[in-house]
């Protein structure tokens, strides 16, 4: 059900956000599916076991049967019998730019995805519905090229050595600069790897004696320098902000679990967009709610940078706060700057700081010139500094692809789940043999897709998610709508119990949610 | 043209049989084993129902028959 929240006048604008629920059939069906499953593969284990069949995948060795069994546990059970049955569906090889379109390597398996082969061809033009190319940085020619291949000719790729000793180039200062002055805060500091900048300096900011309050659906990187800390994790359920503030409520008043005692810190860990739902967070309430308990807010905008707001700013600017409420923005440069890396940005005192004690900063190597350098000039285009408007151009582009291409797959009667404005798309399959097929389906359709099962996803709750991107074109939009509604109607994907009515000639605003029939 | 269009949806029907029970990722010999089982299984359902629906329909009918209808001739 879709609701508009105008909650005590925090938003300035409608938050539509839907998660539609699960139909009882579909739940049983999919579990009745992972049920046969889970029959062939203790069948097909059993034969391994007992030498019937050949055994392909690892094994302790001969010796060391009588230890404790290192592959018995449910994910190499999953691993072993149900990933592997649909494996070609992931790591495919790509050989081209990871554009609006890309060009895949063909290859095929002779022993049901046990071993691949090569058969030499290339599928070209594929339209990429996968890639994280929020703003279509990821270029092959054009100025962000140009520069990049400049500073390679003048600094060479290598930095050989770490932002502490010998690695800190000028051209990091100028970036660190520029994403600082991007954001709106005091200062920022640029990280070679983006997953590392979350698992590394989370343990410099936090430790013992401090309360975490995490999300739900966190990312890997997020749990990983949560958990590496050594503070108390507790966890609120997806942006529901009642849940946070019991949790808040229960901190301050309890405190430390066994001595009493006022907790050091308290951080809460939100994401701006999340990437598996497409679900915006809720940043005004927890801004407020930051307030009024007194703690600290870290944000992770990995995927909403560049991406969301009028200015391509993030999420901060799309809910129209003060970037100066939130205490560490954090951000990666892979998905909207067509780069590799993170950043962190907040007042002075807390970057200088990381700078001695981030173990990124120590012992990590430094970011590679050329990528800088793709940074500080998508970075400027965005801004729009290069003198040029083709980044306002971009982002309004990618707002528009997005409500287009919700608009259309919700009325084509597809379960999506998340906020109407993010550029993530997940759309729901549930039942594993549909993951496979899916993929496969629109591999002979010539679109590549990302589909996604258990580990990352609940066991019934499978997704395609589509990233969309300001570099696909209308037309190619409508391809790829055309060979979904297709796909859908030949694999019965179309669940949605709330048909949205098709709008015949209004413009499209906020109160046409009241129009669905069920 | 209809034998077509006829042939083409009973083929689409068999497809979906093969995503929802997930015949359709396993290896050939697991499938014919399924399909063997699941029409094995399917044959005997409908063989008992063939046999003991009626037999049972039609006692059910004269149980609530004897209670409903038997009261008015009793009492005359």
């Amino acid at each position: 059900i879709n609701h508009v929240v105008h909650n005590g006048g925090l938003y300035k604008r409608p938050f539509n956000e839907a998660f539609e629920e699960t139909p009882m059939l579909v739940a049983v069906l999919t579990y009745v599916g992972y049920g046969v499953l889970t029959l062939f593969g203790y069948l097909r284990d059993f034969m391994r076991q007992w030498k019937i069949e050949k055994c392909q995948n690892a094994t302790e060795r001969e010796e060391q049967k009588d230890f404790v069994p290192l592959y018995q546990d449910f994910e190499n059970f999953y691993n072993r019998n149900l990933y592997m049955r649909i494996r070609d569906s992931w790591n495919r090889p790509i050989c081209s730019v990871p554009g609006a379109k890309v060009d895949m390597m063909e290859r095929v398996s002779h022993d049901y995805n046990w071993t691949f082969t090569y058969t030499g061809k290339v599928i070209k033009d594929i339209i990429n519905m996968g890639s994280y190319n929020y703003l279509g940085f990821a270029q092959k020619a054009g100025t962000c090229q140009e520069a990049a291949a400049k500073v390679l000719s003048q600094y060479g790729a290598g930095v050989c050595s770490t932002r502490q000793e010998m690695g800190n180039l000028d051209k990091h200062e100028e970036l660190e600069k520029l994403v600082a002055r991007f954001l709106g805060v005091e200062s920022a500091m640029a990280y070679g790897m983006g997953f590392a900048t979350n698992s590394m300096n989370i343990p410099a900011l936090v430790g013992k004696g401090c309360l975490i309050l995490s999300d739900e659906l966190n990312h890997a990187s997020l749990v990983l320098g949560a958990r590496l800390s050594g503070a108390t994790i507790r966890i609120f359920k997806h942006n529901n902000m009642q849940s946070l503030e019991k949790l808040l409520k229960d901190a301050i008043v309890h405190g430390q679990p066994r001595t009493r005692r006022p907790w050091k810190k308290i951080l809460i860990l939100v994401e701006g967009i999340y990437s598996m739902e497409g679900s915006i967070v809720r940043l005004p309430e927890v801004i407020a709610l930051k307030k009024k308990y007194k703690s600290y807010l870290y944000l992770d905008e990995a995927h909403s940078i560049g991406a969301l707001g009028p200015s391509g700013r993030g999420v901060v600017e799309y809910f129209g706060l003060n970037p100066e409420d939130v205490d560490i923005m954090m951000g990666t440069f892979t998905k909207s700057f067509g780069a590799a890396g993170g950043y962190i940005g907040g007042k002075k005192e807390l970057i200088d700081y990381l700078r001695t004690y981030s173990h990124s900063a120590v012992y990590a190597t430094s970011m590679s010139p050329p990528v800088v350098e793709q940074i500080i000039t998508s970075m400027k285009c965005i801004m729009g500094e290069d003198g040029t408007t083709v980044g306002k151009a971009r982002v309004q582009q990618l707002a528009e692809n997005t409500r287009y291409f919700r608009r259309r797959l919700k009325e084509m009667g597809f379960i999506i789940y998340g906020n109407e404005d993010s550029p993530v798309v997940p759309l729901m399959l549930y039942m594993p043999a549909k993951i496979g097929a899916f993929g496969r389906e629109m591999l002979k359709r010539n679109i590549g897709v990302v589909v996604v099962g258990f580990p990352a996803t609940p066991i019934i709750e499978s997704r395609a998610r589509f990233c969309l991107s300001a570099a696909h074109t209308k037309e190619m939009l409508d391809t790829a709508l055309k060979e979904i509604n297709e796909v859908g109607d030949l694999l019965q994907l179309k669940y949605s119990r709330h048909r949205l009515v098709p709008l015949l000639d209004r413009p499209f605003d906020e109160t046409t949610y009241e129009e669905t029939e069920d | 043209m209809d034998i077509k269009r006829v042939k083409d949806y009973i083929y689409w029907l068999y497809f979906q049989y093969l995503l929802i029970t997930c015949s359709y990722v396993l290896e050939p010999w697991e499938q014919s084993m399924f399909h063997t089982i699941t029409v094995t299984v399917f044959a005997m359902v409908v063989y008992t129902a063939y046999v003991f629906v009626p037999i049972h329909v039609r006692l059910a009918f004269e149980f609530f028959s004897q209670m409903f209808g038997g009261q008015p001739d009793s009492a005359v």
